[in-house]
């Protein structure tokens, strides 16, 4: 046996509150973040993300509060991302409770922050993230990377990125297609494919999850350690203990919690 | 009021087993310490750690804990997890070899990963198979996952101590017990339910 997959339902975050919305239209509020996370944890869920979308840099601090008091109530892996930009970042929002921290735009800024960030905090601290969309929309498989949550392309190549992550230190890959996002058609199983073709550390698949399927090709076809998912689970399509029942049928080495 | 003790010798990010340690144990006074004294009174210890086993090694020297350590660890309920049950051993092969604690009889090794398609680190949620009856284990169901995060695992020299087992590349000992010691190679202050309950019959323990 193995580590089981996991399943991590995404909250975002948006000056301490739940919000849920698509694409970020829409947003409505979702809740008290203590009380959503724990909701996840007794459905079984293997972890949680945190994405804080708060725009206005004053408002940052926050976020500590947020992780702060889920941390004290919710006791599985935490993983929080959004403007993460300094190792100093990083320690507060570990001090304060999380686990693992994402870093996405702040990694392509400075590919040294992931190198300095590993050595200082240890790898299994470090998620680097990718957001990925194909090139020329064509069948070739060359995907470019994107910033600022999908708005920017930066001209480097999605797969020799992901290597250049591992060697750096990262401790896992979360990867988001870009022309998945949002779609509900199901991950791009080929990029999740190369990518795990080419490194050996974890990755999560993230990005168009619509129905339970998708959540198995993600990790039958796509080879990911651990798929992720917003929308599905704040808009109560599926909960994480349908997700698990439905992938344990299929055969894939799940979590149970029955206790 | 009784007294918990969590050694802080600064080489881990000890909010985690803070947290969930004052969460199952909301009546009993909870402290972080490096001070002889203040472990020494406490009425249970519990030695968590994160990192490479040489920058443990030193830290524990460099702050003079390797005695209360060892006394606690004779004394009274203590509580190793990860990298406090690693150096509770003989000796780890990790950073070319360092000399531990010896509380435990046994050595630290690496994850082999040459005939088993393994990553290292051993990371995320796997299963303990319960291999000896303990009161650590009250209402904890056999095979109860916990999650993991480690590239070193323990080899204690006596079967005897081994209290549970993980699959990974073969089967390893996760959970070893000796006389008033526990350890866990996993880590209960984030295994939901399970953990919650592991820390809880810790903190019941007499």
């Amino acid at each position: 046996m193995s580590v089981t997959k996991r399943i991590i339902p995404c909250l975002d975050v948006d000056n301490g509150r739940v919000v849920k919305g698509t694409k970020f239209v829409d947003i409505i509020d979702a809740g008290d973040p203590v009380e959503v996370a724990k909701k996840y944890n007794d459905q079984g869920a293997d972890e949680i993300t945190f994405l804080d979308i708060t725009a206005s840099s004053s408002n940052r601090k926050t976020i500590l509060n947020v992780v702060e008091n889920v941390a004290s109530q919710v006791f599985i892996p935490l993983t929080v991302g959004g403007g993460i930009s300094s190792v100093d970042d990083i320690r507060l929002l570990l001090n304060s409770g999380a686990d693992k921290i994402t870093i996405n735009t702040a990694a392509i800024k400075n590919p040294k922050l992931v190198s300095d960030a590993s050595e200082a905090v240890g790898s299994q601290c470090i998620v680097v993230a990718i957001d990925a969309k194909r090139k020329d929309s064509s069948s070739n498989n060359v995907w470019e990377i994107y910033t600022h949550g999908g708005r920017n392309a930066t001209g480097i190549d999605a797969l020799k990125w992901a290597e250049e992550m591992e060697k750096r230190g990262a401790g896992e890959l979360l990867i988001t297609s870009m022309d998945k996002d949002g779609t509900k058609e199901g991950f791009d199983l080929e990029l999740m494919k190369e990518i795990n073709s080419k490194v050996n550390i974890p990755t999560i698949a993230s990005g168009g999850v619509g129905t339970l399927k998708d959540l198995y090709e993600g990790i039958s076809i796509g080879n990911a350690d651990a798929v992720l998912a917003a929308s599905i689970f704040h808009f109560g399509t599926y909960t994480v203990q349908d997700v698990k029942k439905y992938l344990k049928e299929k055969g894939v080495n799940i979590r149970t919690t029955n206790e | 009021m009784k007294t918990i003790a969590i050694i802080d010798y600064g080489m881990s990010n000890l909010s985690s087993v803070v947290k969930a340690t004052k969460y199952v144990a909301p009546n009993s006074h909870v402290i972080v310490s490096s001070d002889f004294n203040e472990i020494d009174s406490a009425d249970k210890v519990i030695f968590p750690g994160q990192g490479a086993a040489k920058n443990c090694m030193l830290s524990i020297f460099e702050k003079n804990l390797d005695n209360v350590i060892r006394k606690n660890a004779n004394e009274k309920p203590f509580l190793g997890i990860c990298m406090g049950m690693q150096v509770l051993m003989d000796f780890s092969e990790e950073n070319e070899g360092v000399d531990c604690l010896g509380i435990i009889k046994g050595s630290v090794r690496k994850f082999k990963n040459s005939s088993n398609n393994i990553k290292i680190p051993h990371m995320g949620w796997n299963k303990i198979k319960k291999n000896n009856e303990h009161p650590i284990w009250n209402g904890i169901k056999d095979e109860s996952y916990f999650y993991f995060v480690h590239s070193y695992l323990i080899e204690p020299e006596s079967d005897a101590n081994i209290i549970g087992t993980t699959e990974y590349g073969g089967e390893f000992c996760s959970v070893i017990s000796k006389k008033n010691i526990v350890a866990i190679q996993g880590h209960p202050e984030k295994s939901s339910s399970a953990g919650l309950k592991f820390l809880k019959n810790f903190i019941e323990m007499k």
